[in-house]
């Protein structure tokens, strides 16, 4: 019984070991000796994880400056589309007047707006890469939340309406939990969007204990293996940070009928 | 009268945007503990009646009573349960949690709702589901859900819109025998609206029958089989005599339409 559901399982995760194993190859020996890639392009693989293992704790204490910038924008984007959602769902006019433009916001690149935020708050300061990180979360989280909020069927504001309730309990016992499974989806675009943020707006100008500081000057150094270990950590903690989120949305909307197919 | 439940007096509604009125000039009286079934084609207006009973949707003229109070003060003292044709439950509750949303709502305590909510599902016969969420369950388990919710804070009236119209027939006639041995049991007044002319008779005490375009009630039909009803009073040739009348009143009511 174990043994085959094991045996199941391996067979579930071959293709994509084999894909991982056949990436690193590659990465090893083939685009370096058999396709000439150039160092500068790409280093070799072994020579990244060397220079990783002896610049890790300056590239860690890197990592982590960078990543608190981007939780920070990550958690003040979130919570603030959250509650303008929630603001938004409640006084429909005022809703109808905005959304047109978030969705329009949600379009943009405003990335663009790092150099901005740096002019406004200081090459230097953590806040310039936390609001842009918290700008890049917000538009997607408030639309998709209000999106939530909005997409109960009518018999189930009928059903509560029957039992005489007021607004805010129909927010709380059926327009907020309706909504959650969309506010998860967005939270996991924005915590890849935090990151980008905070790396992106180092590259404009900030500390050089920053991540994306690191990366930029290795490359302007021809330090590539530097620069692509550094890259590395990024990616390390940005699928950390998804992953959180997406634990905490198996905890929350585990009763979400999605999670039905993973049950036999 | 005095002893009614449900007073509806002289009830209009025109849906002015679709330019259709749904319901004229209706008026009824609903005695204590009736069951009452309304049957009538598509579109002639059954859930539109339901929904201004249960001051869901604002009348255009006239007027519905409930235990002697205006729709909206029996609305807002608790008075009715409400069942619709899709079991509106919520994916994040469970069932216990589904049963006990209304009794929440009402302020019931913790002891308070655990003990009803026992007594429900046993009623319902899901004991052991308690803990399944509704997308557990198929779809006569999760109409029986509702059917617990709508009863369990034992509301004077209860308002079902087709709520087994979704079933198979063998389902469906074990929830009728459910539903009138919940009925019995809890001294309620039902109002329920339904497509099949031998569930409305095997349920009701009395049949409405209403013709469309615009919706009125073009016939009552009285229904006198004995209580309890079980499965063979299916077969009793009473019954066939009663299906055939409302089977005419509905043709005579819809024939002006052709
Ligand atoms: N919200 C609404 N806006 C406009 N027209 C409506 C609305 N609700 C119902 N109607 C119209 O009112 C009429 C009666 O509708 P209702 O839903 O009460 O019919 P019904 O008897 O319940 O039909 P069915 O048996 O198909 O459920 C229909 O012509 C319908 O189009
Ligand atoms: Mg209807």
């Amino acid at each position: 019984m174990t043994a085959t559901a094991l045996s199941r399982r391996a067979q579930d995760w071959l293709p994509a070991a084999l894909v991982f194993a056949f990436g690193l190859v590659a990465w090893q020996w083939l685009l370096p000796d058999v396709v000439h890639v150039q160092r500068f392009l790409l280093p070799r693989f072994s020579a990244v994880m060397s220079t990783f293992w002896i610049e890790r704790s300056s590239l860690f204490a890197a990592g982590w400056f960078t990543f608190k910038e981007a939780l920070g924008g990550f958690v003040l984007g979130c919570s603030t589309a959250f509650i303008g959602a929630l603001v938004l769902a409640r006084w429909k006019p005022l809703g109808r007047a905005v959304l047109p433009y978030a969705i329009a916001a949600n379009a943009i690149p405003i990335i663009a707006f790092a150099p901005i935020t740096n002019a406004w708050f200081g090459l230097l300061s953590p806040w310039s890469k936390i609001v842009i990180s918290a700008v890049l979360c917000f538009f997607p989280v408030l639309v998709n939340t209000l999106r939530g909020l909005t997409s109960v069927r009518p018999e189930s504001l009928e059903l509560m309406r029957s039992y005489a309730a007021s607004e805010a309990q129909i927010f709380r016992r059926v327009r907020i939990p309706t909504s959650l499974p969309f506010v998860f989806t967005a939270l996991k675009v924005a915590c890849v969007l935090s990151m980008i943020g905070a790396v992106v707006g180092d590259y404009f100008g900030g500390s050089t204990t920053a991540l994306g500081v690191q990366i930029q000057s290795s490359v302007a150094l021809s330090r590539y293996e530097t620069a692509w270990a550094a890259i590395l950590v990024a990616s390390i903690l940005g699928i950390a940070l998804y992953g959180s989120v997406a634990l905490a949305e198996r905890l929350v909307v585990g009763w979400h009928p999605s999670t039905r197919e993973h049950r036999e | 009268m005095s002893d009614s439940v449900v007073s509806i007096s002289g009830l209009s509604k025109t849906f002015a945007k679709a330019d259709i009125t749904a319901l004229d000039d209706i008026s009824l009286e609903i005695g204590q503990r009736e069951f009452v079934s309304l049957i009538g084609p598509s579109g002639c207006g059954k859930s539109t009646l339901l929904r201004a009973v249960g001051d869901i949707v604002e009348p255009t003229a006239g007027s519905v009573e409930v235990n002697g109070k205006p729709a909206r003060r029996a609305r807002l003292d608790g008075d009715y349960g409400i069942v619709f044709q899709a079991p509106v439950l919520y994916d994040w509750r469970t069932v216990a949690k589904n049963i006990a949303l209304p009794l929440e709502m009402l302020g019931w305590d913790r002891a308070r709702r655990v003990a009803r909510v026992k007594e429900m599902v046993e009623l319902v016969d899901l004991a052991g589901f308690e803990d399944h969420h509704p997308w557990q369950l198929s779809g006569g388990m999760q109409q029986r859900v509702s059917i617990a919710r709508a009863f369990s804070f034992s509301p004077a009236l209860l308002l079902m819109d087709e709520p087994f119209g979704a079933l198979d027939e063998m389902t469906r006639e074990r929830l009728n025998l459910e539903l009138l041995r919940l009925w019995l049991e809890t001294e309620s007044t039902v109002i329920f609206v339904t497509h099949s002319i031998s569930e409305a008779v095997f349920l009701s005490t009395r049949v409405v029958v209403m013709s469309a375009r615009p919706g009125r009630v073009s016939a009552i039909v009285p229904i006198d089989l004995p209580q309890p009803r079980m499965a063979a009073t299916r077969e009793e040739a009473r019954f066939f005599e009663l299906v055939t009348e409302v089977r005419e009143a509905l043709h005579a009511g819809g024939a002006d339409l052709a």
